[in-house]
């Protein structure tokens, strides 16, 4: 037999039909629906008498207009205020189920998948998102969709797909102190590039990768898309098998015991053949900072912020020019001197439990620096907020002088009302640094939980290891 | 979806390798729950000087000179000429709607992020790779003195700039049909009824615990 990558498995498993050219149609078993990407695709189905093929194949959560204060007051904004009512409305008419504001469980799509079991081992997953590369965390193929896509899987159960190159980043050796999965997937980017994935599935391997809890796994994935893939994969194993167990939506009983013995099929063969490999060092990777306005424009924290002059690329040298202009750094001045104005700990990269565990044992018996505007914990969920209530982080985070929200996207997007004002500077634990992502003008440098405490706590970026 | 017919379009050359979706619409413009009135807002961050919201009137906005869709010459452009990795980002099909809007028909770059590629497609915009070598050259008579104009054919998949040789392209024929034609996907694939059925019997059989549902 043919020595299969995980990628081929999952493929094949699939595939409905193919045709000669190598289109295929590739069944979907779960899509994630928000109400950002949704509202056309729900018109698109009225308008031509469709019906959604699978109801139960469907979750839905609003999270990207949410407020993240004061929701008794609902949401103040009417343009946000009718997209939230607008998914509650489809999925009423349509029999979806959805996980509405007031309902404990809501919290940002891509948390409430895995925490709820939705998201499975082995499974195809879409959402009109562009971070569903989140979910290949658990060896299933997870990609984000447009609005067509999402009409078209709630009207089929499928897509028309071509299949991607595979790409084995494979992170060999074990992490220093202080560097976690942030700064693992930072320092992929950084190495390959904001295209170097794209037309391939990336998975992820080797020694750190395996090392990670499946929540760390779901922040490489997660930034996956960084990177230019299609989506990222880790191999299923013990860890994922035992975070599916008692899950709501996850099987039970004989019936989990019959799709563990298959999840664990999930693995590339050992011989399988990649289109490309990329080995990385784990234990040279340092705690990673963005300094522009690419995920790619990154740097370990001892680093310097680049001189345009000494680039020879020009398209590259007048990008790093603009990027310095708008972040408002000098050519060649350390990270260490970057002093942010405020801080978000928060987003589908870094919001679940492990996370703010992480940021509140560096946060305990601090205070956020007096230079500080502003330091939000935005919970990616209802459960991962009554976890992290339960556990006393929320007392740890207000007694520190960070402000503790409830769960959605909030300063990730600033499709809400959080936001950074023209020229304000953030350390941020989200994905994205482009130019106005958190607000028009604003700055944002990516980091790790841990990082955004140290930067919190300090005013400057400072190597969480000094801390 | 309309059927793309041939034409020749003004080719505006935007030149900046990365450009994210959240520069082609800006996040403030995904409120909409329609899904057109998109183009005025278009590059909204870019093109205007002051700060754009849902539903403003963008006739009377400050311009800002320097961005090349505000340069009169490009005014009516149906050609994008962009740098590498153009649309990464988001999945927004919004930045395909905007650009459609505006009147954008065909985009041409180096590499493309691949969920806004196959979103144009759906989109009735033709995104087509050209080498880099190519993009150049088409860069250096985009930015000279008149609008570069190009003659797009894409059932014979080229590209013919005014004064310049053909420059041959390559598109995936299910793609390039759908385009041609004017074909809806979801209409395309409900013809396989019977195949997603049969398979859907057989998945129930081999992994049951993928049919529990929410
Ligand atoms: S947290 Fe940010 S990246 Fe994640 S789904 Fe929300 S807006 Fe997108």
């Amino acid at each position: 037999m043919v020595a299969k990558t995980l990628y081929d498995k999952l493929w094949d498993e699939h595939v409905v039909r193919v045709d000669d050219n190598g289109t295929a149609l590739l069944y979907i078993d779960r899509q994630l629906i928000h109400e950002v990407t949704s509202p056309q695709a729900f018109e698109g189905l009225r308008l031509a008498g469709r019906k959604p093929w699978r109801i139960s194949a469907n979750l839905a959560v609003p999270d990207h207009n949410v407020p993240t204060s004061d929701r008794a007051a609902g949401i103040a904004d009417p343009v946000s205020r009718l997209q939230v009512e607008t998914l509650g409305t489809n999925c009423q008419t349509f029999g979806i189920t959805e996980f509405a504001m007031g309902d404990h469980r809501q919290g940002v799509v891509h948390v409430i998948g895995p925490e709820q079991g939705f998201t499975l081992p082995g499974s195809t997953i879409v959402c009109g998102d562009s971070h569903t590369s989140t979910h290949g965390a658990f060896g299933a193929l997870a990609f984000g969709i447009g609005t067509s896509e999402v009409e078209h899987v709630l009207a089929t159960q499928c897509l028309i797909q071509r299949k991607s190159k595979s790409m084995l980043i494979r992170v060999d050796g074990a992490l220093g102190p202080g560097v976690t999965a942030k700064d693992i997937v930072l320092a992929i980017i950084g190495e390959i590039g904001t295209a170097g994935g794209t037309g391939f599935v990336i998975e992820f391997g080797g020694d750190a990768i395996r090392a990670l809890s499946v929540e760390g796994r779901m922040t490489v994935c997660n930034m996956a898309i960084e990177a230019g893939a299609r989506a990222g994969l880790i191999a299923v194993d013990e860890k994922t098998v035992d975070y599916m167990r008692g899950r709501p939506y996850a099987p039970s009983g004989e019936l989990f015991e019959q799709a563990a013995a298959h999840w664990r099929t999930l693995v590339s063969d050992p011989d399988a053949r990649f289109d490309r490999v990329v080995p990385l060092d784990a234990a040279r990777i340092k705690p990673q900072v963005t300094w522009g306005t690419s995920p790619e424009m990154v740097l370990p924290v001892d680093g310097h912020v680049p001189d345009p002059d000494a680039e020879s690329d020009p398209v590259k040298a007048s990008g790093i020019r603009r990027a310095l202009d708008y972040m408002g750094l000098t050519a060649g001045m350390p990270i260490s001197e970057i002093r942010p104005d405020k801080v978000f700990i928060g987003s589908c990269t870094n919001s679940r439990i492990e996370d703010l565990r992480a940021a509140a044992a560096l946060a305990k018996g601090r205070k956020v620096a007096a230079s500080i505007k502003l330091a939000l914990v935005v919970p990616g969920s209802g459960l991962v907020k009554e976890q992290a209530e339960a556990e006393g982080l929320d007392k740890i985070f207000t007694e520190a002088g960070f402000e503790w929200r409830e769960p959605g996207c909030s300063m990730c997007l600033a499709m809400n009302a959080d936001r950074l004002e023209p020229g304000e500077r953030c350390a941020s634990t989200s994905n994205r640094n482009f130019e106005g992502r958190q607000g028009q003008g604003g700055r944002t440098h990516l980091v790790s939980p841990a990082m955004a405490v140290a930067a919190a706590v300090t005013g400057r970026f400072i190597d969480v290891r000094e801390l | 979806m309309q059927a793309f017919e041939n034409f020749t379009g003004i080719c505006a050359p935007l030149d900046r390798a990365n450009v994210d979706t959240d520069a082609i619409i800006p996040k403030q413009f995904l409120k909409s729950i329609k899904r057109s009135g998109f183009g005025p807002y278009l590059f909204d961050e870019w093109r205007y000087l002051d700060h754009g919201e849902p539903d403003m009137d963008c006739t009377h906005r400050p311009l800002n000179p320097g961005f090349v869709l505000n340069d009169p010459r490009y005014a009516k452009a149906e050609i994008l000429l962009a740098r590498e990795n153009f649309g990464c980002g988001s999945s927004r099909e919004h930045a395909p709607w905007a650009l459609a809007d505006f009147g954008i028909r065909v985009i041409l770059a180096p590499s493309f992020a691949d969920i806004f590629f196959n979103n144009c497609f759906k989109n009735g915009i033709l995104p087509i790779v050209l080498e880099a070598a190519v993009i150049d050259g088409l860069f250096a008579k985009a930015t000279g003195g008149e609008a570069l104009r190009i003659v797009v054919d894409l059932p014979a998949q080229t590209l013919t700039p005014a004064d310049g040789a053909v420059i041959p392209f390559v598109v995936e024929a299910g793609s390039k049909h759908c385009l041609v034609e004017g074909l809806d996907d979801i209409g395309l694939t409900l013809q396989e009824v019977d195949a997603i059925r049969a398979y859907e019997v057989r998945r129930k059989q081999e992994a049951p615990w993928l049919f529990i549902g929410a």
